[in-house]
């Protein structure tokens, strides 16, 4: 029997494994979030043991993969920045203004360490709250944002 | 009902969006008790979302959606964050009711409205029960406030603002102790530049007086020329005299700048946190305290010297050129303007080019102080040529955008001294045209030439301190960040002295997190003065983020630390670290004596005393065989000793400062099972009536222990002595047994022939 998912009436995602045992509460965690999102996913256990691994999600009937996916986008949070606003100040630790697939928002980069070089132009910036903001290509960026980001790196 | 009774029940702080919208939702009578403003929605978008606690209901609006909920027994909220986004879900026995996300910013005020949550259901289960409202305590970290003041002043941070620009000017704090040696500088600077605008002035009576009048017939008599001969040389003597001063002075007080600078960011990266050591690369740091410095330091003691007698030269060249003919003058002034809105064009990204310069140098640095230290493991995995190609790389990148400067730069330079060129072809032109209408002299001319040749060479230098001036004002920027980064282990405003530690300690709601990851939630734990604790936990249980917090190499995120009834923070730091002897895993030496080393916690210590606590730590017997007893020198990292005996210098070290409280972090687990006993018996030594925190892997080197904790996953599980653990069969009984299998195969395996 192959495992399948659930969601019960507390929201808790319920892995029913293939002896048929039934385990609330499980999480679902990609192995490579930054480099390979499509490799590698694992279930975890509320407990934090690993009950389960994917290579790739495709093993999954359709509405467990759905659920799976809904879970996916509720765990990770990683607002891709679309454009840069403004800054208070070229020195850290400052606010910047920026516009994401998520909405606008404003954070503090603590210091230029913050932000880190993914491969190729991507970036990742964290902020002082520890939430990570994603610059996919920063080539791709207007040219008034690019600048800023330019004064940082 | 009016509205307008409705608006005066509402919380002041609450924003003007929200005010018509919930004081129409409200019942008569009834009060908003908590509110929070959450900033994201249900797909993590970024939205402002409102959640209202009052004393009856909760109430949510989405957009322009109210909900609510009555407040029922059963009802409860589940709290949990990941990756910085926090959720507060609604539930009830059956179900889920609702969720609200908001980012980490957020996070104090959504756990306050929790707490308040669960005080009114408990209230309605229990009418006649007393849940005490804690009006009184810090809503973040539970410490009693101040009885007229709202913030705690523990956990009151003010969230660091960006220095001001101008960082070179920032450094006149640094100046200030000079600043009598600075102004003689400065009137030497201005004697100097005067004496050596004399020499072109004394061409003009040289020309008209005695060549021109030559050259129409009157011969040249000495009388007439000895006196402009020896004022020239008198000038140049006079400048030479005046020079030396000034630049002798200067630099000897720019040098001191530098090393005062130098010194203060030390002290201040040592006043820092280990979460600050952790967050930064050694490398950046060791070439900003190096080589920024250093930069600094020149820049102070010969540019902007050159710089300050430039301007000085120019200001009076003027002058003396607008006395003699200001005509003239103007003509010779005219590339001045062009020559200053080219230096500001060129300076900002000139700057930002240096700025940046100077990270990727980090980054260059930043290869060598991994790859050095980790040699080992690089040679091990024959990995040289990952770590050439890495370093390569690195000095590539550092190419490429010296590069980029040196564009910008390299067309800088020439052109001030093309611009210069002109001027001086228009300074002929015109000269010539104005001696041809008999309106100067040759004399007047031949200075002129004479004054400003030397005017657009300093211009020339000028503009090519416009580099040396960017390149100091970012090195200054970068120490200033390092300066301005107030430490996240702060002094107390008002420091609590404690005469005498007894060694109580209690943990009241401690959390902590690093990053967006929570390492501890919800710690309790009082241990009393003497008593022996042992942590026990998987790694990653959160075991050594605990001792760290009650060293205060952190601060707590969450909840409190009391020694002795007082919490940490308002001790002040190093007085609080004096009563803590701490022993790690691995010990670290410093390069110096044995003797230097166990003292290392307390210079002033006697022979004696020394002698006393390696005898204690029974490493007075080894330290007697080594060829200069206590006087031995240990290397950098101590390699001429093995792991036991660094061990136990490192517990005479932690004995010798006699501490109430001691903490051994995993102090046995680097050495074999021999050792481990030599060393066992050292801390037996040690313990002796101290509060003692130990941490160990294995289980057993924990018997003597009043109470053993059991840490799962940041939170405690399980209190008790041995016996009562193993006789419940839970978290402990199950490591015990782990260790106790593991134990008995490595027994049967090596009774195998």
């Amino acid at each position: 029997m192959k495992i399948s998912l659930e969601r019960d009436a507390h929201g808790l995602l319920v892995l029913i494994d293939a002896a048929g045992q039934r385990h609330a509460g499980v999480q679902p965690v990609r192995a490579f979030p930054l480099s390979a999102p499509g490799e590698g996913v694992a279930l975890m256990s509320a407990d934090g043991h690993e009950l389960a691994w994917f290579d790739a999600l495709d093993a999954l009937d359709a509405t467990s993969r759905a659920l799976l996916d809904e879970e996916l986008s509720r765990r990770e949070f990683m607002p891709r920045i679309r454009s840069i606003a403004g800054v208070s100040s070229f020195s850290t630790p400052c606010d910047w203004d920026i516009v994401t697939d998520r909405g606008a928002t404003r954070f503090t980069l603590r210091s230029e360490d913050d932000i880190r070089r993914l491969d190729g132009a991507r970036l990742l910036i964290t902020d002082s709250h520890g939430i990570h903001y994603e610059v996919a290509d920063m080539k791709a960026l207007d040219r008034p944002s690019r600048r800023i980001l330019d004064r940082f790196l | 009902m009016t509205r307008a009774t409705d608006d005066r029940l509402l919380p002041d702080d609450l924003p003007q969006a929200w005010r018509s919208g919930l004081a129409a939702q409200l019942q008569p009578g009834e009060a908003v008790q908590v509110w929070l403003q959450t900033d994201l929605d249900d797909r993590l978008h970024f939205a402002t979302n409102l959640l209202v606690l009052t004393d009856r209901r909760l109430l949510a609006c989405a957009g322009e959606q109210w909900r609510c909920w009555p407040l029922a027994t059963g009802q409860h909220f589940q709290h949990h964050d990941h990756a910085g986004v926090g959720t507060l879900a609604l539930h009830d026995s059956e179900r889920r009711l609702a969720t609200w996300r908001y980012t980490l910013a957020l996070n104090t005020e959504a756990l306050r409205l929790a707490d308040q949550h669960t005080r009114q259901v408990e209230r309605l289960a229990h009418p006649d029960h007393v849940v005490e409202d804690e009006d009184g305590l810090c809503p973040r970290c539970k410490a009693p406030l101040p009885p007229d003041d709202d913030e705690c002043p523990l956990c009151e941070r003010s969230t660091p603002r960006p220095p001001s620009t101008w960082a070179l000017l920032r450094l006149w704090r640094f100046a200030r102790p000079y600043r009598g040696r600075l102004l003689a500088g400065f009137l030497l600077t201005l004697a100097s530049t005067a004496a050596n605008l004399v020499p072109p002035y004394l061409t003009i009576p040289l020309m008209d007086k005695v060549l021109i009048p030559h050259q129409t017939g009157t011969p040249i008599t000495v009388e007439a020329v000895w006196p402009y001969l020896a004022g020239l040389l008198g000038a140049a003597l006079v400048a030479w005299a005046l020079g030396w001063a000034r630049t002798y002075i200067l630099a000897r007080v720019s040098e001191r700048i530098g090393a005062d600078l130098r010194t203060t960011t030390f002290n201040h990266l040592m006043g820092q946190s280990l979460e600050y050591f952790g967050g930064k690369r050694t490398g950046d740091l060791m070439a900003r305290i190096g080589a920024e410095t250093d930069r600094i330091n020149v820049f102070l003691s010969l540019h902007l010297l050159d710089f300050a007698t430039d301007v000085l030269m120019l200001f009076m060249t003027a002058v003396v050129l607008f006395s003699i003919n200001p005509w003239l003058a103007l003509v010779t002034l005219l590339p001045l303007p062009v020559i200053a809105w080219m230096i500001h064009t060129v300076r900002d990204r000139l700057r930002t080019g240096f700025e940046k310069v100077d990270r990727i140098w980090g980054e260059v640095t930043n290869v060598l102080a991994d790859t050095i230290p980790g040699i080992r493991v690089v040679k091990a995995f024959a990995q040289e040529k990952r770590e050439s190609a890495r370093f390569a790389a690195a000095n590539r990148r550092n190419l490429e955008t010296n590069d980029r400067v040196n564009r910008v730069w390299s067309l800088f330079g020439p052109t001030v001294t093309l611009l210069t060129e002109v001027g001086l072809l228009f300074v002929w032109g015109f000269g010539i045209w104005q001696v041809g209408r008999d309106h100067i002299t040759v004399g007047v001319l031949t200075a002129f030439i004479a004054y400003i040749s030397r005017f657009y060479l300093r211009l020339d230098s000028m503009s090519r301190i416009v580099s040396v001036t960017q390149k100091a004002a970012a090195g200054a920027k970068r120490i200033f960040d390092i300066l301005d980064h107030g430490s996240s282990v702060p002094e107390p405003a008002r420091p609590v002295h404690l005469a005498r530690v007894e060694g109580r300690i209690e943990l009241r709601g401690v959390a902590f997190r690093y990053g967006n990851r929570a390492v501890l939630r919800g710690v309790d734990l009082d241990i009393a003065p003497g008593e022996f604790i042992g942590l026990v936990g998987h790694s990653g249980s959160g075991k050594s983020t605990l001792v760290n917090l009650i060293n205060r190499f952190y601060d707590v995120s969450g909840g409190s630390i009391r020694i002795d009834g007082t919490d940490i923070r308002a001790l002040p730091v190093a007085e609080y670290r004096r009563h803590i002897g701490l022993v790690l895993q691995e010990p670290f030496l410093f390069f110096g004596t044995i003797a230097d080393n166990i003292a290392y916690g307390k210079p002033e210590a006697t022979r004696a005393e020394i002698i006393a606590a390696a005898r204690a730590a029974h490493a007075h017997e080894f330290i007697l065989r080594l060829p200069h007893g206590y006087d031995s020198m240990v290397g950098e990292r101590g390699q001429t000793l093995s792991g036991g005996e660094r061990q136990r210098i490192s517990i005479a070290r932690a004995l010798l400062i006699d501490p109430r409280i001691l903490i051994l972090d995993e102090a046995t687990s680097s050495v074999d099972t021999a050792t481990e006993k030599e060393i066992q018996r050292a801390l037996d030594n040690l313990v002796e009536g101290r509060t003692t925190l130990a941490i160990a892997h294995r289980l057993s080197t924990l018997r003597k222990a009043d109470r053993l904790v059991v840490l799962d996953r940041g939170q405690i599980v399980e209190v008790g002595p041995h016996d009562a653990l193993m006789a419940r069969e839970g978290h402990y009984y199950r490591l015990y047994m782990a260790q106790q299998r593991l134990a008995e195969a490595d027994a049967a395996e090596g009774a195998l022939p």
